[in-house]
């Protein structure tokens, strides 16, 4: 495995046109996502630290196991202010 | 010259037909150059008028900034079922309308004018069509001007879904994750305002910015049109200052002047009580109570009607009018009607279908692709605050006579067989 740079954080986006609510996200990041009434994905949009090793490859798994390929994993940049105001200086940009 | 602080300003020589080019430049001058037209759109703080209320100017800065060739799109849609407004402006003044787009065209740089009018207001279309063919006669340069029909529907209107079908002849919404996120025909970015955006445009490069400004209030400032509908002797069409009140607003369209609610900003807004007519009409004052001026309809609703009743005929369309994209739209929007019928009937099935309610619209909210499916929620959570003694009165199974009288206010079109929804 290579480096796993852990500053930062990430999201779990679905994009709810291409989503026909398969459900498998849901049984690959059970923590990330839940589904509602009809079967489709909740998922919060609140960013989750990088640090999160466990929530990061389930929601990579969730991505790659999506049959409509509707789930995104987008990292974001820190904001400002963020919690590692060291190493943004020194990080390489992505 | 019109003078700054006198009405109508955008319908300024309206007659029974639109005025010809000649009549438009006698009126109201002709168009200027735009140059630092820019820093005096930005001066006047002129918000969109199709319903987001965003600023005009931080658009055009945003599309300007854009490389490549690049579109100005006018959105006359009107899918409000309850709005005239820009049929009405583009039936008498279509001259401003297009001086806007040319406007906001030369300032993002834009070769392109998409005129948007649906083909189901073929005299609208026609109007437009002899405007364009009369400034053709005239204009040697300048950016060129097609007119486009996209079929009439609620989320036709909405700006992906708009920029969809100038791009790929779909009327579909389009997801869009980055915010903001420019919207393209082809590799083109394109500016899309809405038709009396770029009418105020055309005043704002005439006359100035504090021509504007003499109108309406700091935050929202100029005037605005509204469509008033619902429990008026006649619907109609209006021309008025941001920050008068929403009382003499209503009296002017000889409105009932005590109401049960008003619905303001459409089919996707929410219901202002009867009781707080005294408001000022416009952003500012309208945001604590959680409204905003919108599209400008004004929809009036007597105390003789029943909430409820009207609330589940609308959010009953609007659940058909959803493009059934996204699994929370097209279904929840059909589930949340259900329920206020549930309600409507009353018993205890009622009492469990308020509690779904609220369950089903927070599930709902932010997850559909566009902000359909939001604003029926919006209206749904509007609908039980503003008229919870209708509801009540359905749960302890009372008589109510407005749900029961044929007479209803909230207009909506008929129903359409699912197979015979035309998207493109």
């Amino acid at each position: 495995m290579g480096v796993i740079r852990r500053h930062g954080s990430f999201v779990l986006r679905v994009n709810p046109i291409l989503c026909d609510g398969f459900g498998h996200c849901a049984e690959l990041a059970p923590d990330l996502v839940h589904l509602d009434e009809w079967g489709y994905p909740i998922i919060s949009p609140e960013p989750l630290p990088m640090a999160d090793l466990g929530a990061y490859e389930s929601a990579r798994y969730a991505e790659r196991g999506c049959p409509r390929q509707a789930l995104h994993v987008a990292r974001l940049h820190e904001p400002e202010g963020a919690q590692h105001p060291v190493s943004r200086s020194s990080r390489p940009s992505d | 010259m019109i003078e700054a602080r006198a009405l109508p300003r955008l319908f300024a020589g309206a007659g029974t037909r639109p005025s010809t080019l000649s009549e438009h430049e006698e009126l109201f001058a002709p168009a200027p150059s735009t140059h630092g037209l820019l820093e005096e759109l930005e001066a006047s703080g002129l918000l969109g008028r199709g319903g987001a209320g965003f600023p005009t100017a931080r658009k055009v800065q945003l599309i300007r900034a854009q490389r490549g060739h690049k579109y100005v799109v006018v959105n006359g849609m009107e899918g409000e079922p309850a709005a005239h407004k820009d049929n009405r402006l583009l039936s008498t003044n279509p001259h401003l309308v297009i001086d806007g787009a040319e406007m906001l065209a030369q300032m993002v740089g834009a070769s392109r004018i998409a005129i948007c009018v649906a083909r189901d207001n073929p005299t609208v279309v026609n109007h437009v069509e002899r405007a364009i063919h009369e400034r053709e006669r005239r204009n040697l340069r300048g950016p060129v001007i097609d007119l486009h029909t996209p079929p009439w529907r609620y989320v036709a209107g909405e700006e992906s879904a708009l920029v969809h079908w100038l791009d790929d002849n779909e009327s579909l919404p389009q997801y869009r994750p980055k915010k903001p996120q420019v919207l393209r025909i082809g590799r083109g970015a394109a500016l899309v305002d809405n038709a009396e955006t770029c009418a105020h445009v055309a005043l704002i490069g005439r006359y100035g910015a504090e021509w504007f400004r003499a109108l309406g209030t700091e935050g929202h400032p100029g005037s605005t049109v509204v469509s008033v509908t619902g429990a008026v002797g006649r619907a109609s069409v209006l021309e008025v200052n941001l920050g008068t009140s929403l009382r003499s607003i209503l009296a002017t369209a000889g409105a009932d002047p005590d109401p049960q609610a008003v619905l303001l900003g459409g089919y996707g807004g929410a219901w202002l009580r009867g009781d707080l007519l005294d408001v000022a009409y416009c952003n500012e004052a309208l945001a604590p109570h959680e409204l905003s001026v919108g599209a400008g309809i004004l929809a009036v609703l007597p105390r003789s009607a029943c909430g409820i009743a009207e609330a589940h005929r609308v959010v009953r369309w609007m659940a058909h009018e959803s493009a059934r994209q996204c699994g929370p739209c097209a279904f929840g929007l059909p589930a949340l009607a259900d329920d206020l019928l549930q309600v409507l009937r009353g018993g205890s099935e009622g009492v469990a279908a308020v509690a779904r309610l609220r369950d089903r619209c927070a599930v709902i909210e932010g997850r559909g692709a566009c902000r359909h499916p939001d604003g029926v929620v919006r209206f749904v959570r509007s609908s039980l605050e503003v008229f919870r003694e209708d509801v009540d009165a359905h749960l302890r199974g009372a008589v109510c006579a407005g749900a029961r009288s044929s007479q209803r206010y909230l207009m909506v079109p008929a129903l359409e067989h699912e197979e015979d929804l035309i998207w493109e």
